[in-house]
């Protein structure tokens, strides 16, 4: 990719992460954290792709503490924040339900 | 094949963001967190598909399965999950914050890792690309002061070790030094040498940072950093996007980068006050001249029995529950609920009033009360509440303190003058329930307790309103 496009993509993301979130109630935040938290998570991908590209000891090592982490990140990260929302959703559930 | 993958990153970004599009009301909310985890699983899938240097990145150049670094994958890939799972589901919802640090600081520590191993390549192979160098050498730096950072935050909120700010003579004297020493090396790491070593001295210097950016920050603060270190790790992870040239890490980063600083600021706001007076305030340092001011001027406290207590209920038609953080450490929500059903059964009409900042993190309380099935519609917000406290006839203070202290309003001594408060002191009674009389996490000391029109009941909030709502029952 060439640099322009890649500055592209990243200042973009920006604009829209400062749009998306400037709606979200005070009420949601604690959850935002949480899924955001979750959603930089993504460095998983690059945990990946340094494990799988390494070649002796200390690629192998560091490799794989910075999958290990990425997996912790997004699978704590999308479990807790799930865990949160699922009590506000509770409630009409019953009422729904029962 | 790295179109097809580059298309799948496509549409894990256009889940990240349509999910916290859907985030914006309670009754979507769930499913843009789902949506956002599919996402990232199409995300990792599509990635074990990837092409580096002509081949499938599993594979070697002969087309052989790399076996060694797929088992350690998948070590990685079960482990991660089994450990994430176990300790999402298990930690009490009290501990949320400090969770949500700890997995914020992995993720941190993920990309400082990663980073490291992409710029020994570099000064492997020689490369000079500029952009490669100082990306690699910015996200470790971030992704290193946000893995040790929040691992001083989660200890702080776990009580692992004080959560009062921690100063010294010269503090910023030295922390200014580390700041230099670490501009200069990233400088001579982008620009002249590109030695592995004074990497190494970076990211050691990097870690000291987070230490030292935290350490002076008080445990009512941790919120906001929480959030600033989270929006640190998305901007880390972002520039490892630069370097790894990947789409998915470029915007889910960025996304993560703008939303958190979005949401620090929010933070910030809703205690009116600054960025800058946050990390580099020391609030909450047992302060000297709070202390002066708020003591001067003590009344005596009235401290009612429980059962006292519940008979101003008898004559009252409208009650403000105000939660704290008190509330939540003695997880007195599922008995808050059952006392305002009783009152409610009582014909009396009952409200929440949420302060944004109330537990230690905002929408803590609201977390809570929903896990007590507390309907939403009963949660009011700082702005629609206040305005009718003149009218309420009962406010129910339940483990808050600097959320509902009156000395915000006029006290410009006060540490926390200008944060808008809970108007409590404006209701007919102000029933105060409160372990002793300690002051909160601002540290300072409340006028409202010693208003003519305030009663404190003392003791654990959760047996408190327990009795109180027994209490209440045979009135």
């Amino acid at each position: 990719m060439t640099l322009i496009a890649v500055v592209t993509i990243f200042i973009l993301a920006v604009f829209v992460g400062l749009e998306v979130i400037a709606k979200v109630p005070q009420t949601l935040h604690t959850p935002l954290m949480s899924a955001t938290n979750a959603i930089h998570g993504v460095i998983l991908v690059g945990g990946v792709i340094v494990l799988a590209t390494a070649s002796e000891p200390v690629g192998y090592t560091v490799g794989f503490l910075a999958a290990l982490f990425g997996v912790l990140n997004v699978v704590g990260g999308f479990v807790v924040t799930d865990r949160m929302l699922e009590m506000f959703k509770r409630k009409p559930k019953k009422e729904e339900s029962k | 094949m790295n179109d097809v993958i580059n298309i799948a990153y496509l549409v894990t970004a256009a889940t990240f963001i349509l999910a916290l599009k859907l985030m914006n009301g309670p009754k979507t909310a769930r499913q843009g967190n789902l949506l956002a985890a599919g996402g990232m699983c199409l995300a990792l899938v599509a990635t074990f598909f990837l092409n580096e240097k002509g081949h499938n990145v599993m594979l070697d150049e002969q087309g052989g399965f790399k076996s060694l670094n797929l088992i350690l994958l998948i070590i990685a890939f079960v482990v991660g999950s089994f450990i994430g799972t176990f300790s999402a589901r298990k930690v009490p919802m009290t501990a949320m914050p400090q969770m949500v640090a700890l997995f914020n600081g992995l993720g941190g520590g993920a990309v400082a890792l990663v980073a490291l191993l992409e710029f020994r390549g570099f000064s492997m192979t020689g490369e000079s690309d500029f952009v490669k160098l100082s990306t690699s050498v910015l996200s470790l730096v971030i992704g290193s002061i946000s893995f040790s950072g929040s691992m001083i935050a989660f200890a702080k909120l776990q009580e692992l070790m004080t959560g009062r700010p921690i100063v010294y003579p010269g503090q910023k004297l030295v922390n200014g030094l580390i700041f230099t020493a670490a501009l200069v090396l990233i400088v001579m790491l982008i620009a002249t040498t590109h030695s592995f070593t004074l990497y190494l001295g970076l990211f050691a210097l990097a870690l000291i940072m987070g230490v030292t950016f935290v350490l002076p920050i008080g445990g009512a603060d941790m919120p906001v950093v929480i959030s600033l270190l989270n929006s640190f790790t998305g901007c880390a992870a972002g520039l490892a996007g630069f370097v790894l040239g990947n789409t998915s890490l470029l915007i889910g980063g960025g996304l993560v980068g703008a939303s958190g600083f979005i949401l620090t600021v929010q933070m910030c706001k809703a205690m009116n006050r600054s960025l800058g007076n946050v990390i580099f305030g020391a609030f909450g340092a047992v302060d000297q001249t709070a202390l002066a001011s708020g003591a001067g001027q003590q009344g005596t406290v009235r401290s009612y029995s429980v059962e006292d207590a519940a008979i101003i209920f008898a004559s009252a038609s409208s009650v403000v529950i105000v939660p704290g953080y008190g509330m939540a450490v003695a997880q007195a929500q599922h008995v808050v609920k059952e006392l305002a059903n009783k009152l409610q059964e009582k014909g009396i009409d009952v409200k929440y009033a949420v302060h944004p900042v109330a537990g230690r993190m905002p929408g803590h309380m609201n977390v809570l009360l929903a896990e007590a099935d507390v309907p939403y519609e009963q949660l009011y917000e700082l702005e629609d509440i206040n305005p009718m406290m003149p009218e309420t006839d009962v406010a129910l203070v339940i483990g808050a303190n600097d959320v509902v202290n009156p000395a915000a309003r006029y006290d410009k001594a006060s540490p926390i003058y200008g944060m808008p408060i809970l108007d409590v002191d404006k209701c007919r009674t102000v029933i105060v329930s409160k372990r002793s009389m300690n002051p909160g996490f601002a540290g300072i000391e409340n006028e409202l307790f010693f208003l003519p029109n305030t009663i404190m009941v003392f003791g654990n909030a959760k047996n408190t309103i327990a009795s109180l709502s027994s209490a209440v029952e045979s009135i």
